[in-house]
């Protein structure tokens, strides 16, 4: 087995330009999820956005309880910690008292569309002025697999073995088409993190949902599909190919309200 | 010095808590708590506060959550019932030390094991108030907003039906409080500083993950608030024989009917738990050594009595006087809330041997 070369020897032999570095929002460039996930993509795609448009200083992340709730600690922003399906109420709270302040939340298909579904229903209703990031993975991912309202029929979880059935397990709710209906908000759109171009209009998405909460235009949402590949039984690099063929024909990409 | 007017209790809670502070509410209508949330939403945008008129109790819980991490003085308020369904909050703000104040309004008096006990989950317990009259209450929810900084620690206040829909003289003194420190704890946006995370599942530093110590830090504050925050009210122990403990507005029939039964020739002396956590147990423990018997007077199957239980030890007998007792709405005062009715069983449970002195 031959040793791998020092970290330093490496660099100095690759001849390599550096061309792409973290935001020095991420506060070290290590997470705990799972090779192949969706959401540290997304993380850093939110934060490079809250750099680029300069509101580090009054941004205020309100986060959900998923795999994505081990972010809040490596985030250079002020992060309040909500409940499992309680963000919009508490991002809510704090918008209201700070209404200069950058206010986001970040949950999971899970925490917003299972477990919370009537808090993101009435923020959205009420026009809060904050913008909602659901990461949908169609699953519980933290769990380790079980069905969530936006579980795609056929998809096997713990809990819907053999695939999720309409007559057994009802249907998932497209949660970005259902906000985009109500009168309160501004802009809501579908984006995934699957491919380097659906990447880049993720953060075109976000960038416009943080821009009309900038301009005090109503609520926004961007629902981001992210890779599960622990959760969805198949292995890392397969993750971007089934998110293809199997969330986005229940999950279209695209802007739904603007 | 400050007018005296004639208010509900409710509206005078409500009116006490935007004195001391408050400019956040988040309610959802609940009887006999309604009237606060009426109170505020007329009230609090006159202050320059905001009250949400919340589409459920979680989402009002979740709401003052926001607004208190900010650093805002924040409050809620139901009734036994709608505050079932804050549980989880409450268990995870105590936690995230994040010092909310609410308002429990209950029906009768058989919440006391939700309140003292809480309903949630894991090692939390709340401050918890009990004003047996208007202008009680407002005192105490002037203390409420400075327990809450002060400790940390979120503060309930529990009143009643009669409590909230009685209409007394009140008047509201200016707050004598000391000053408390910045709350570099709030979350403001990182301006001129590394982030912060205000949670319950961990410290606020970022990259750490030392959850032990930050929920030990959490439970420690229990042994000091148990030293330093009792208050209780008490009459007529040097001589009693017989001391009956009552909590809140039935605590106020007690004590007339502890002077009825001296007119009578009883020695009886009476002790209300202002503070339910708190208790009181140091004061009852230290009469169970002197006085011949101990009653309870409470509108419940018998809740407050266990505490009372353990503060006596069995070093007295400690008699149930109380029980359940409701008016046809369930919302209101029953029966037994009456001077007479606990005037008879006070004879019935007082000590024999002074019966005849």
């Amino acid at each position: 087995m031959s040793a791998i070369p020092p970290a330093g020897l490496r660099t100095q032999h690759s001849g390599l330009q550096k061309v792409f570095s973290p935001t020095d929002l991420l506060l070290n460039s290590e997470h705990s999820l799972c090779p192949g996930c969706g959401e540290p993509v997304a993380l850093r795609t939110i934060l490079e956005l809250i750099h680029d448009l300069g509101v580090r200083d009054r941004t205020i992340c309100v986060a959900g309880i998923g795999c994505y709730t081990a972010f809040p600690m490596i985030m250079d922003v002020d992060v309040m910690q909500a409940l499992h399906g309680r963000a919009p109420s508490v991002a809510t709270g704090v918008k209201r008292v700070r209404p200069d302040a950058f206010v986001f939340t970040m949950q999971g298909d899970g925490d917003m569309i299972s477990e919370g579904l009537q808090e993101v229903i009435h923020s959205a209703a009420r026009g809060e002025q904050f913008t909602a990031i659901v990461f949908n993975n169609a699953v519980f991912g933290e769990t380790g697999g079980h069905m969530t309202a936006a579980t795609v029929l056929g998809q096997h979880t713990k809990t819907s073995v053999g695939g999720r059935n309409r007559e057994r397990h009802g249907n998932p709710i497209k949660i970005s088409e259902l906000i985009a209906q109500l009168d309160g908000t501004a802009y809501v759109a579908r984006a995934a993190v699957h491919t380097p171009s659906a990447i880049k209009l993720t953060k075109q998405y976000l960038h416009d949902a943080f821009r009309s909460q900038l301009d005090s235009k109503g609520f926004s949402l961007v629902e981001i599909l992210t890779m599960c590949p622990t959760d969805w039984f198949v292995t890392p690099d397969q993750g971007p190919a089934f998110l293809e063929t199997k969330l986005i024909p229940t999950y279209p990409l695209g802007v739904i309200k603007s | 010095m400050s007018e005296r007017v004639l208010m509900e209790g409710s509206a005078a809670m409500a009116e006490a808590a935007i004195r001391a502070g408050c400019r956040f509410y988040a309610g959802y209508p609940i009887t006999p708590s309604t009237e606060i949330l009426e109170y505020m939403s007329v009230r609090l945008p006159e202050v320059g506060g905001t009250c949400m008129n919340a589409e459920s109790e979680i989402e009002a819980i979740g709401m003052v959550w926001g607004a208190a991490g900010c650093g805002v003085r924040a409050m809620t308020a139901s009734t036994g019932q709608g505050i079932s369904l804050m549980q989880e909050s409450f268990a995870e703000l105590a936690n995230a030390q994040i010092p909310v104040v609410t308002i429990n309004m209950c029906r009768g008096q058989g919440d006391y094991f939700q309140a003292t006990r809480g309903g949630g989950h894991g090692d939390y317990r709340f401050i918890l108030l009990a004003p047996a009259s208007a202008q009680e209450a407002v005192e105490l929810a002037q203390l409420a907003f400075y327990l809450a900084e002060k400790w940390r620690n979120p503060v309930m206040i529990m009143g009643d039906f009669l409590l909230s829909h009685t209409s007394e003289i009140v008047e509201f003194p200016p707050s004598t409080y000391p000053a408390l420190p910045p709350k570099s704890w709030a979350i403001t946006g990182a301006k001129g500083r590394r982030g912060i995370t205000l949670s319950p599942l961990g410290p606020s530093e970022k990259l750490s993950t030392d959850l032990a110590t930050t929920l030990a830090r959490v439970i420690d504050k229990h042994a000091a608030i148990k030293v330093e925050e009792v208050r209780v009210d008490t009459g007529y122990l040097d001589d009693a024989e017989l001391v009956v403990v009552a909590f809140g507005f039935p605590g106020r029939f007690v004590k007339y009917a502890a002077r009825l039964a001296r007119d009578k020739g009883m020695r009886v002396g009476y002790v209300r738990p202002i503070t339910l956590w708190p208790f009181p147990s140091q004061v009852i423990a230290d009469i169970a050594d002197r006085v011949p018997a101990i009653a309870v007077f409470e509108l419940n199957a018998g809740q407050m009595i266990e505490d009372v239980q353990l503060a006596v030890l069995g070093r007295a007998p400690v008699h149930a006087i109380g029980g359940i007792s409701h008016d046809h709405s369930g919302f209101g005062v029953g029966p037994l809330l009456s001077v007479e009715y606990i005037l008879k069983r006070i004879e019935d449970v007082y000590p024999r041997k002074a019966k005849v002195a």
